[in-house]
Parts: structure tokens; C-alpha cells; sequence
């Protein structure tokens, strides 16, 4: 099947007689050869120097739409110079295809240009404007949120209790092992380096006060909240995004049906429900982690880690983490909602937005996190 | 092959004679279920063939197993003379380029505006100048009968029928030889699905393309196709012109060709 031998190129040749150019032109001018179509017509543009030319297609085996349309647009730019060009011997079908391209030109579009310096400085601007939209529509909506919620406490016949428990499973059951997995290896990493560092000092008991402590107020929440956003709140983004795609959520609401009622919250009461269960989960699981480590690495025997965990950490300890984990929660569903509404008809859209669903979450996790360890030490809790 | 190629376009007379697609004992099957039963089908260069079925006979698989996206159990395609079968990778992808397809959906890319996703076969089997590939791009754009501000839009702007059209620009991007069809002229009101099914008969003139239609437009079938064949339980049922199908007497033809929605289309005719 190779069709590109010598034989097919098209080629021209040009011939004088009186006030007339003849081209003659022969071989395939089409797409394949389009490189070598264009210094072609080229040539015949400098070559016509006479009044009349005529452009000879009796020889021409094959002609497609970029044979036809370059020709045309010879013929059209050589009548631009004040001579007369025509199309001779052309077969019916190469007729009909060169009035069907006929040339016209096709208006440039004019791009505007800026100097990166100020196209940078309108980056920034963006920006900042974006992140400021961020927030409010953020607040907004935990605003739609809560008078939703209180319309489905109010009627609790539209409470989608089933869509909850499902979501629940999604969330929180089907993430315990992962979970579990990560809590324990990290649990194990810190209590390790803790021992490590603390024998220097004779203090390898206090690794049993660090982990603790670390583990239960930020590690386990942290964790969890990360694991979450990334396998829940994208989740969401992606579900709700390409339902919005399809005009799923148009569906809903024509039906008289709120999606907010439908589809947010149960997914937002699911996180805020789940997400402390994991962190509890989380927290016992890096505490075994780094039981098994201060066992293995520090001598440390069983009932020695269990009595001293109970008097390394007090009731309150618990709390901060788990206190934190509802916000945590309701954080990761608004922005995964939020960015799943926004995704506009294209795959690259859906994408874009799931990207930034887990990256504000995460973003926001953290933040979240470093404001209650102020409060918390505020109110020396 | 060759000599297919090396002459100019036949004429219309020697055209009917040669089959461009030839399908020979197709079977294909998903798990238990056979949908092809050996079926035989020819498409000659040239003609515009209006393909027909019940839903679910598998229309489209059929399509999509010529096309090499659905793998079959057993028979022989042959495009262009050639089993696809037989043919090496770099040749497959010649056959490829050789033919254009229109999905049911437009299946356009929805990153890219009209104008890159026209512009996309072209840049990956063609060098073509910049001005000349922006040109060529605007050119099928108007050939389907878009207007150029069209071109800039991305495909979630565009309408249904506008979506038909630009993925026929892109089907046609590479001047194929063989244009398949989809049901191109689903979902259209009957007057676009009527300039739809002009369209494709002018560019099949104009660019002496082969045409393979799905279709369930009983009006695309009356006007533009030169010869139909009906898909039933796995096999081709019928094929010839549109005479042909109203004389089968086969009871989902008769009831197809016969029925209040065709008695509709020829009383519309006349």
C-alpha cells in the first residue's frame, strides 16, 4: 500500500505561446502531497507572467479538497494581480469539486497582544479575585446548606435516610482498611524516630507521651481528613460533576426534586458522620503502630505502653482530635460539592475540577487544623 | 489496489460494479449471545447504502466491527481489496485514514473548539502549513454548513444539530473515501435532518465519497439512499434499492416499509 512513490508527486509544467501561460499540471494533488502542492502554485504565481493562464488539469489523476482549494486560491490570487486565470480540461467531478471549495478568504482573527509583565500582573489579579469568589461562594452556599438541612429536619419524611447509610458505607466502611493500614505504618514511623531521639536523652519511656498525644490530637484527624478528601471528596466532585454534564441535576429539579436535598446532603451528613468513626479508628490504629514499634525498639512491654498511655493522655487529649473531625468533614463536602456544580460540558473540565476539589480540601484540612490548635491553646484545653 | 488508485475517479457505470467494503461470514458475540450469524454484506464504491434494523439487531456492532472496534469470532472483512486482517499495523492505519466516521453522538473532542478538533486528524497524518491547515479547517467547517464563528466554539456551546455537523467536518477532515454514518440525522427536526441528508448527498457528488448510513429516518432512505439493506436476527434480510424493500415480503420489512409512519413519508412524496 505505499502510495508515495516518485510517479504520483505533482508536478507542473509551464509552457509560453503568444499572451499565454499554460500550466500543465499532472500527478495527485492532494493532502499527501501538500508541501509540495504549495511551492507549486508558488511556482506558477512567479512563473505567470503573462496576460492569460491557463491552468491545465487534463493530466491530474487524483484531486481533493487541498488540491482544489489551493488551485482556487491561485487562480483567485493571480486575478489579484490583474491577470486572467482559468481551469481548462477539467473533468466534470474536479469541476464540481473546485466550484464546491471555491476560495474565499477567511478573515484572520486578531489576538491582541500584552507584555508577559502585565499579563502576569492580570494572573495575580485573577487570582486573588478567584480565591475572594472562593470564600464567598463558599460561605453561600454553607448557608444553603444549613437552611436545607433545616427543611429536611423540619420534614423529616424528605430525609433520604437510605442514601445516607449508603453513603456511609462508601465513605467510612469501605475506607476502614486503607485507613487502618496508613495510621498503623505512620503510627509505627513516629514512634520509632521518637524512640531514636528520645534515648539520647535517656527518655525513651516519653516516646509512650509522644505518640500519644501527637496521634490523638493531630496525626489521626489529619490523616483521616486527607485519606477522605482524596478518596470521598473527589468522589463527589466526579459524580456530582458529570451528573451535572448530562443534565441529571437539570432532571432532578424539573421533577421538583433539590438536589440539595437528593444529592448534598446525604453525601455532607455521611462525612460528618464518618469522618469521626475513621479518626477514631484512625487513633487506635496508630496507637497499636506505635505500641508494636516502642515494643520492638524500645523494650518497651505491653502493660508498660498501656499504663503510661493512660497517664500521658487525658480525656480532653481524645477530644481535640475528635471535635475537630466533624469540621474537618463538612469542609472537604462543601468544596467537593462546590467544584462538582461548577464543572462545565467537557471531559478536561470534569478533571480540572476534581484536581481542585482535592487540592482546596487538603489546602483547607490544614488550614482548619493549624486555627484549633490556636484555639485550643487559647483556652488551654 | 493499485489500480484502483492509480486512474482517476471511475465513472458512475464502472463504480457500481466494485465492492469497497466486503464483509463475508461475520460472526460476532458478547458471552453466550450470538449478534452476527455469518452475515454477508457488500457496499460498492460510490453509492450512498442505507443500513436498517430493528433496535438492538446490532446495528452498530456492525459498524463498529468493520471499523475494527468490536473483535469478531469468525469471517473476513475486506476494505479497499484488502483483508484488514492481514494487513500490518502501519498499513491499518493507512485503511484508517481512508475513512471517516460520524459517532451517533459527535463523539468531539470536548477540550477542543470546532476548528482543532477538525484540525486534529489533519496535524496527525498531514504536513500542512499553518495558513493552509487553518484554511482547509474553515473550509469543511462551511462545507457542513456551519457558519465561522462556529469554529471557536467548544462542542458543550454547540447545539445538537451544530454538533452532527462538526463532527462531519471532522469525519470528512481527511478527504476520506468511505464516510460512516451513525444515525446522522437522529435527534435533528425534520428540516435539519432534510439539509443533513441533502449535505451528505452533495458531498458524496461532489467528493465521490462511499457512504454507509445507519439509519432509522425513513425520508433519509426514501431521498438519499441508493441502496438499502435491512439487518435481521444476525444476518442481512434484504438488500437492493428501496423497490426492492417494499416488494420483501418479509413481515418486519413489510411492517417497516409499510407501515403508517412510511405510508406518511411516500403520501409526502407524491
Amino acid at each position: 500500500m505505499a502510495q508515495s512513490t516518485l510517479a504520483h508527486e505533482p508536478q507542473v509544467r509551464i509552457e509560453r505561446a503568444g499572451d499565454e501561460v499554460r500550466a500543465v499540471l499532472s500527478g495527485r494533488w492532494t493532502a499527501e502531497h501538500a508541501a509540495m502542492v504549495e511551492t507549486l502554485v508558488a511556482d506558477i504565481m512567479t512563473e505567470a507572467d503573462r496576460r492569460r493562464v491557463m491552468i491545465d488539469l487534463a493530466r491530474v489523476d487524483r484531486l481533493d479538497t487541498l488540491g482544489a482549494w489551493v488551485l482556487d486560491r491561485t487562480r483567485h490570487d493571480l486575478g489579484g494581480k490583474g491577470l486572467s486565470a482559468d481551469f481548462i480540461q477539467a473533468t466534470p467531478e474536479q469541476r464540481i469539486l473546485l466550484n464546491e471549495v471555491a476560495y474565499r478568504g477567511f478573515q484572520e482573527e486578531v489576538k491582541p497582544r500584552h507584555s508577559p509583565f502585565v499579563d502576569f500582573l492580570v494572573d495575580v489579579g485573577q487570582s486573588v479575585a478567584s480565591a475572594g469568589r472562593d470564600f464567598v461562594g463558599g460561605v453561600a452556599f454553607l448557608g444553603e446548606l444549613a437552611s436545607a438541612f433545616l427543611r429536611v429536619i423540619t420534614h423529616p419524611r424528605r430525609f433520604r435516610g437510605s442514601a445516607v447509610v449508603n453513603q456511609l458505607e462508601q465513605i467510612a466502611y469501605r475506607g476502614v482498611p486503607i485507613i487502618v493500614l496508613i495510621s498503623f505504618l505512620v503510627g509505627c514511623i513516629v514512634a520509632q524516630q521518637g524512640i531514636f531521639q528520645l534515648q539520647k536523652f535517656g527518655a525513651t519511656a516519653f516516646v509512650i507521651d509522644l505518640t500519644g498525644i501527637l496521634v490523638l490530637r493531630e496525626l489521626a484527624v489529619l490523616l483521616t481528613s486527607i485519606m477522605v478528601a482524596g478518596r470521598s471528596g473527589s468522589a463527589f466532585t466526579a459524580e456530582i460533576g458529570s451528573m451535572k454534564m448530562r443534565e441529571e441535576i437539570d432532571a432532578l429539579r424539573v421533577m421538583g426534586l433539590d438536589p440539595m436535598e437528593v444529592l448534598i446532603i446525604p453525601r455532607v451528613l455521611a462525612l460528618v458522620i464518618g469522618l469521626p468513626l475513621l479518626t477514631f479508628i484512625s487513633s487506635l490504629a496508630a496507637l497499636a503502630g506505635g505500641g508494636v514499634t516502642a515494643w520492638l525498639y524500645g523494650d518497651i512491654s505491653v502493660d508498660v505502653f498501656l499504663s503510661r498511655l493512660r497517664a500521658a493522655v487525658g480525656i480532653n487529649t481524645f477530644l481535640v482530635g475528635l471535635i475537630k473531625a466533624p469540621f474537618m468533614a463538612l469542609v472537604i463536602g462543601i468544596i467537593a460539592t462546590i467544584e462538582g456544580l461548577a464543572v462545565k460540558g467537557s471531559a478536561e473540565s470534569l478533571g480540572q475540577h476534581v484536581t481542585s476539589s482535592v487540592v482546596k480540601a487538603i489546602f483547607m484540612v490544614i488550614v482548619l487544623d493549624g486555627l484549633f490548635a490556636m484555639f485550643f491553646a487559647a483556652i488551654r484545653f | 489496489m493499485s489500480t484502483v488508485l492509480d486512474t482517476a475517479r471511475p465513472r458512475p457505470s464502472e463504480r457500481s460494479r466494485e465492492a469497497i467494503i466486503r464483509v463475508r461470514g461475520l460472526e460476532v458475540g458478547f458471552g453466550e449471545r450470538l449478534v452476527m450469524k455469518g452475515l454477508d454484506l457488500d457496499v460498492m464504491r460510490g453509492e450512498i447504502l442505507g443500513f436498517v434494523g430493528a433496535s438492538g439487531q446490532g446495528k452498530s456492532v456492525l459498524t463498529r466491527a468493520i471499523l475494527g472496534l468490536v473483535p469478531k469470532r469468525a469471517g473476513t472483512i475486506e476494505v479497499f481489496g484488502e483483508n484488514l486482517d492481514e494487513l500490518s499495523p502501519a498499513d491499518r492505519r493507512l485503511v484508517d485514514r481512508r475513512w471517516g466516521v460520524l459517532f451517533q453522538q459527535g463523539a468531539l473532542f470536548s477540550a477542543l473548539t470546532v476548528k482543532q478538533n477538525v484540525q486534529l486528524p489533519m496535524r496527525e497524518y498531514l504536513k500542512l502549513s499553518d495558513r493552509l491547515l487553518d484554511e482547509l479547517a474553515m473550509l469543511k467547517i462551511e462545507m457542513v454548513g456551519l457558519k465561522p464563528d462556529a469554529a471557536d466554539k467548544l462542542p458543550s456551546e454547540l447545539s445538537g444539530g451544530m454538533i452532527k455537523r462538526a463532527a462531519l467536518a471532522r469525519a470528512l477532515a481527511l478527504d476520506p473515501e468511505i464516510l460512516f454514518l451513525d444515525e446522522p440525522t437522529s435527534g435533528l427536526d425534520p428540516i435539519g435532518a432534510g439539509d443533513f441528508d441533502d449535505l451528505i448527498a452533495t458531498l458524496q457528488r461532489t467528493l465521490g465519497l462511499t457512504v454507509f448510513m445507519v439509519t432509522h429516518d425513513l425520508d433519509s432512505l426514501y431521498t438519499v439512499c441508493d441502496r438499502i439493506a435491512a439487518l435481521g436476527d444476525g444476518k442481512i434480510l434484504a438488500a437492493g434499492p428501496i423497490e426492492t424493500m417494499l416488494a420483501s415480503d418479509h413481515p418486519w420489512l413489510r411492517s417497516y416499509f409499510h407501515g403508517k409512519r412510511a405510508r406518511a413519508v411516500v403520501a409526502g412524496d407524491a
